[in-house]
């Protein structure tokens, strides 16, 4: 395997609020190898978006890091103050917001909002200079280099996400982090931004975390996938792995529950209850009042995130199709 | 199509939306929302309406409960034996029609009021309509809250909307929906705001109503996987038109327009080991503003031909079998 780009260990993230301290990213680990993409996937409140933004430290001032490391290159950024942080992000690491929408200031021309962003973290071009590069990363994404003359009301959604994405990649990253970058658009546009997402990582080389709730997005674009579930990774794997041998229950029912076009028709599952209060989070497996298979030890004790095999892990007291 | 009489029958529904052309000047231009749409629905079944954002699906269904007038057309309306017309009901006639027929909105977040509590919200239906005293009401709505699987009842009855997640929410809209049996509902995007272990349980919940309470459906979705399983028949909508009808499972395993096809081809499948062939459509969606006199897909159509470009919009057509496709090349 070719050497991590990114190993995050034990990450351990809450946010204070009036009510307490609400556990939101509990004792997370993986790593990811350079040129790598990797999809997290999980239901609205599992802690995908707080892991993304804990590993660039965009947190809000009520998150806290509590324990963990996230290596970088061998960097740990959990050590690091904001002023050291500053050098990495967008430079090393970038983000590609869920709002493409939000993250365009609309009173800017969208050339100028990506010369900014490269002039606050390279400031080694001249305003020629950075045009030509603009022009180079429109072209990359498929938008007409003439359009950074425009403002972002004059794109369509679809657009403005390639242009956040160009925004992106403007200072070369090793890593980008996607957080639901398709879920406002329409399948057909879903369809052509995915495929030029996938060459341009192709073609770059850069390491990319997608996460959405959508398995078959996330499948068609990763080549792991973890599945959080209430703050916690439960399941990480090669894709088909978890596709067609998955060891986790959640991860079974989410399979199941998601209904598809093609292929037989068959009977969704249903998982009961709902995803837990992180405020007060179940003790033992968190997922154990919903687990069909919950007997008493996972009532009590926090199940061990273990390789299965071939570098399959589960967090399970009762995997499937196994031990 | 069934031998039995439609519940539900719309003829040429037409809605224009004149653009602002600035103070005291007439409207010139028009966009084509809803443009010549016909369809029926037996009672009984659900009909799904699929299609992008800015299709008209979503127009389609607020005509269809009256929340918008229509420009042109009928929406027949069986009920009690006699047939009405919704689209021109006299403002005293509204009520009685509510009574047949109601909505369930895509955001439970911003569909209940924030400052109600839910034996409020679900019960406004029976004191705007009338029935019953107070305590009959709670014995409706408690009867109601169990059926959607809020129970016991007495501890959701008196808390408000921010003190339940967005499942729990979306049960109240369909229990708020349902209280007053309406003969026909139409639910836009009911389930698309809501996580996947959560929505499983409310599309169940819904087609066990359907049948338990005889509710006839029109469900609105951009997810094709969900009208799979929400619907007996799907009609796929086009800037304004209905570009293909028919059996749900035959339009999705047979698709006849090319606009269905590209959309089925976009659809991401949940298993790595398969690889998609890319959708074969041309461009982006555009807004139907006074469209052009040829077929509306003509710009994006990878089949188009001289015969598209000449010759009005296409009709919808049976292609055999109860399979509608509005297309000259099919």
């Amino acid at each position: 395997m070719a050497e991590p780009v990114l190993t995050v260990d034990d990450l351990t993230m809450h946010y204070m609020t009036r009510a307490g301290e609400v556990s939101a990213v509990d004792n997370v680990s993986f790593a990811l190898a350079e040129g790598e993409s990797m999809g997290l996937v999980g239901e609205s409140g599992c802690g995908k978006t707080s892991i993304a933004t804990s590993l660039l430290k965009l947190l809000p001032e009520n998150a806290h890091i509590k324990g963990g490391h996230i290596w970088f290159k061998g960097v740990d950024f959990a050590a690091l103050s904001e002023d050291e942080m500053r050098k990495y992000r967008w430079r090393n690491i970038s983000m590609v917001f869920q709002a493409a929408m939000n993250s365009l200031n609309p009173v800017y021309k969208v050339g100028d909002q990506i010369s900014e962003a490269m002039d606050t973290h390279l400031g080694v071009f001249t305003r020629e200079q950075t045009r030509q590069r603009i022009a180079e990363l429109f072209q990359l994404v498929g938008l007409d280099p003439k359009l950074m003359e425009q403002y972002p009301h004059e794109y369509s959604g679809g657009m403005r996400q390639r242009a956040v994405i160009a925004m992106a990649l403007s200072c070369n990253p090793d890593l980008i982090i996607a957080d639901e970058p398709t879920t406002a658009l329409d399948v057909i546009v879903q369809d052509s931004l995915l495929r030029e997402m996938r060459l341009l990582q192709d073609r770059l080389g850069m390491a990319m975390i997608y996460i959405s709730h959508d398995i078959a997005v996330i499948a068609e674009v990763s080549e792991k996938i973890g599945v959080m579930y209430a703050g916690r990774l439960v399941e990480w794997a090669k894709s088909e792995e978890i596709f067609h041998r998955p060891i986790h229950p959640y991860t079974a029912a989410l399979m199941s529950a998601f209904p598809s076009v093609t292929g037989p028709k068959r009977e969704l599952a249903m998982l009961s209850g709902e995803p837990p209060d992180l405020l007060h989070p179940p003790p033992g497996c968190r997922f154990h009042p919903r687990c069909p298979f919950a007997t008493e030890i996972c009532k009590e004790q926090v199940p061990d995130f273990k390789d299965h095999g071939g570098g399959h892990y589960a967090a399970c007291w009762h995997p499937l199709g196994g031990d | 199509m069934p031998a039995t009489e439609p519940l539900v029958k719309v003829e040429g529904l037409r809605k224009l939306f004149p653009l602002n052309r600035g103070f005291l000047r007439e409207s010139n231009s028009f966009i084509h929302a809803v443009d010549d749409v016909n369809f029926s629905i037996p009672p009984g079944e659900s009909l799904a309406l699929v299609g992008e954002s800015g299709s008209g699906k979503t127009t389609t269904g607020k005509l269809l409960v009256r929340l918008i007038d229509p420009t042109a057309g009928h929406i027949y309306l069986k009920a009690d034996g006699t047939q009405v017309d919704i689209a021109s009901i006299p403002g005293k006639g509204m009520k009685a029609f509510r009574r047949q027929v109601q909505m369930i909105f895509q955001d439970p977040y911003e569909s209940l009021n924030p400052r109600r509590t839910i034996f409020d919200t679900v019960s406004e239906p029976l004191a705007v309509q009338g029935i019953g005293h107070v305590l009959e009401r709670e014995e409706r709505v408690a009867e109601l809250l169990v059926l959607v699987g809020l129970s016991p009842p007495s501890t959701f009855m008196f808390r408000f909307p921010h003190e339940l997640s967005g499942g729990q929410r979306q049960r109240v809209a369909i229990a708020r929906a349902l209280v007053i049996e309406p003969k026909f509902v139409v639910a836009d995007e009911p389930t698309s705001m809501l996580d996947v272990s959560v929505r499983t349980g409310i599309m169940h919940l819904m087609q066990e109503l359907a049948d338990r309470l005889g509710v006839t459906y029109l469900y609105i979705t951009h997810d094709l996987a969900v009208a799979r399983y929400m619907s007996t028949r799907l009609a796929v909508m086009y800037l304004g038109k209905i570009v293909e009808m028919g059996d749900t499972e035959e339009v999705l395993r047979n698709p006849l327009h090319p606009y269905t096809k590209a959309l089925l081809s976009a659809v991401p499948i949940p298993d790595p080991t398969l690889q998609r062939q890319p959708p074969d459509i041309k461009g982006g969606i555009s807004k139907p503003i006074d469209p052009m006199p040829r077929c509306r897909f003509y710009d994006r159509c990878p089949l188009a031909a001289k015969v598209c470009e000449e010759n009005d919009h296409p009709p919808l057509e049976d292609k055999g079998a109860g399979h509608y496709a509005a297309c000259y090349l099919v």
